[in-house]
């Protein structure tokens, strides 16, 4: 019971040799086997994510949600697939067709290679290489560029509209995440998430580094492209935007992407900052660690569905101010704090966590002051005294 | 080293693969009756006038650009990052030195007006 993920692996590895199978030929197979194990897993875990944020989607707005299809309405999604799967796919006359196709590949693609460096559990991984943040965020990049093609090749006005919206917002928010994604690095000295991990034994990073973790947060929030920052497929201003022209599966493979990201999100959250596996008891019973992870990946994918029910969409301005005001400021500065803090910090747990947490107050009255300065100066722009030229705040867009 | 690829070497084709073979099927099983109407741009009912690739305000570019400045930066403080705990504290401030010279870039982007939605 102490390794059952390395006991299984040593038992596939047995069985293939046991075949008169070469030891290098057998490995490569189980690795194989995993990678084929972990995109299906992705996918197919999709038809639950899906059923599960319309069930909860139904419950906040006070609905019951699909409740038809089998106990809880759970097939739901089933039914749906195979709806879709029987549309025609219709390719519009203008579009270029090579592109157009490789869109929504690419999309569900970068959405699944994710999961290759997400510690499930101690030893339930599918790669732990050394580079894994930066890999993380290159390819999460794949996603953005899939839906920018997939918008700039359907030849049509509010899909462009779309990509655009699409470069501006998740190009943007790219910025203050992978910035923030320097603090875990930082004070785990590692970007391998199971090190991540690990250094999070005595204390999860979020006890150590709430604001950044808020910050990856709503970026990532906004790097998934849905409520309040879902301008790119805003449905009231430009129809859906970039996938508008999409039917059939290859629509439905956008959603997959979109779904399984939110709760991939989630996976990395709980990786970088919510202390990914570890819990009580996990080093006798290293299974319990697969519970904790979804536990807790679960939980932040509660509150990515929550967020998107209770906010509504913010304007194209008013999000890329947000980013690049006070998202990315406050990120270059706590990268700064936590740089100089913990190396100023005594040892020992208790010393670290009492320095860095001033350092997180530090920046939250930094961040509520600059605030409170610029919103003294809007309402001081928006009345100004009479005679005065001062310039009133018109509504942009 | 590069046994550790070896997973993501096999993962990103079979990725691929899998929304490729449901596309497929869903190119097998679904009815195949295009005609010129059906496949004529979806915009608002009126026909269509002009194709999509046209001019555009080059707001959306300045921001790309922006962000280019910036993850190029970032990805030089990695190394920074991961050698952390090596570092004496003159090395962390000098880190800190270009963090602040980025943040220049950003208050001269935003001084320029750049950051502006207009």
């Amino acid at each position: 019971m102490s390794d059952p993920f390395g006991q299984i692996s040593q038992f596939l590895l047995d069985l293939l040799t046991g075949w008169g199978l070469e030891a290098g030929l057998a490995a490569f197979l189980l690795k194989l086997l995993g990678a084929a194990a972990m995109g299906m897993l992705a996918l197919f875990s999709t038809f639950l994510f899906i059923w599960g944020e319309r069930k909860l989607l139904a419950r906040i707005q006070i609905r019951l949600g699909p409740n038809r299809a089998g106990p809880f309405g759970i097939f739901q999604t089933v039914a749906d697939f195979a709806k879709l799967v029987t549309k025609e796919l219709i390719v519009p006359s203008g579009a270029d067709h090579f592109v157009f196709l490789l869109a929504p590949i690419l999309v569900v693609m970068s959405a699944v290679a994710v999961w290759a460096v997400v510690p499930f559990a101690p030893r339930f991984i599918g790669t732990d290489i050394n580079v894994a943040v930066l890999y993380i965020v290159a390819v999460g990049s794949i996603g953005i560029l899939g839906i920018m093609l997939a918008g700039w090749s359907s030849n049509n006005k509010f899909a462009l509209l779309g990509a655009f919206r699409a470069a501006a917002q998740l190009v943007s928010y790219e910025v203050p995440m992978v910035l923030t994604l320097l603090i875990p690095t930082m004070l785990a000295g590692s970007m391998g998430t199971v090190s991540i991990v690990e250094a999070q034994r005595q204390m999860p990073f979020l006890i150590l580094a709430p604001i950044p973790a808020l910050l990856f947060f709503i970026s990532s929030l906004a790097e998934n492209g849905r409520a309040p920052f879902d301008l790119l497929e805003a449905e009231s201003e430009i129809a859906t935007g970039f996938n508008v022209e999409y039917g059939g599966l290859m629509f439905g493979m956008f959603f997959v992407a979109e779904f399984l990201h939110a709760f991939t999100i989630g996976a990395l959250t709980t990786t970088l900052f919510l202390g990914g596996w570890l819990g009580p008891g996990v080093d006798r019973y290293p299974i319990l660690g697969v519970v904790y992870f979804f536990g807790k990946s679960l939980l932040v994918w509660f509150t990515i569905i929550w967020v998107r029910m209770s906010l509504p969409r913010i304007r194209i301005d008013q999000m890329l101010a947000f980013n690049w005001k006070l998202l990315t400021p406050l990120a270059l500065a706590a990268v700064i704090v936590f740089a100089v803090a913990d190396k100023l910090a005594p040892g020992g747990v208790l010393g670290r966590t009492l320095v860095l947490l001033a350092g997180n107050a530090l920046l939250a009255v930094g961040t509520l002051a600059g605030l409170w300065v610029h919103a003294r100066a809007s309402r001081r722009a928006a009345t100004p005294p009479v005679g005065s030229t001062a310039p009133m705040r018109v509504n942009p867009s | 080293m590069l046994q550790d690829w070896l997973f993501i070497g096999l993962l990103l084709p079979i990725a691929v693969l899998l929304p490729a073979v449901a596309i497929g099927l869903n190119w097998l099983l679904g009815p195949k009756k295009p005609n010129a109407l059906k496949r004529s741009t979806y915009e608002c009912g009126i026909e269509t006038v002009g194709e999509a690739w046209v001019q555009f305000r080059a707001q959306y570019y300045i921001f790309a650009l922006v962000f280019v400045i910036f993850d190029v930066e970032a990805v030089f403080l990695f190394p920074w990052a991961v050698a952390y705990d090596k570092l004496q504290l003159y090395m962390v401030l000098e880190g800190v030195l270009f963090i602040l010279i980025l943040a220049a870039g950003l208050v001269y982007a935003w001084r320029k007006g750049a950051l502006e939605w207009v």
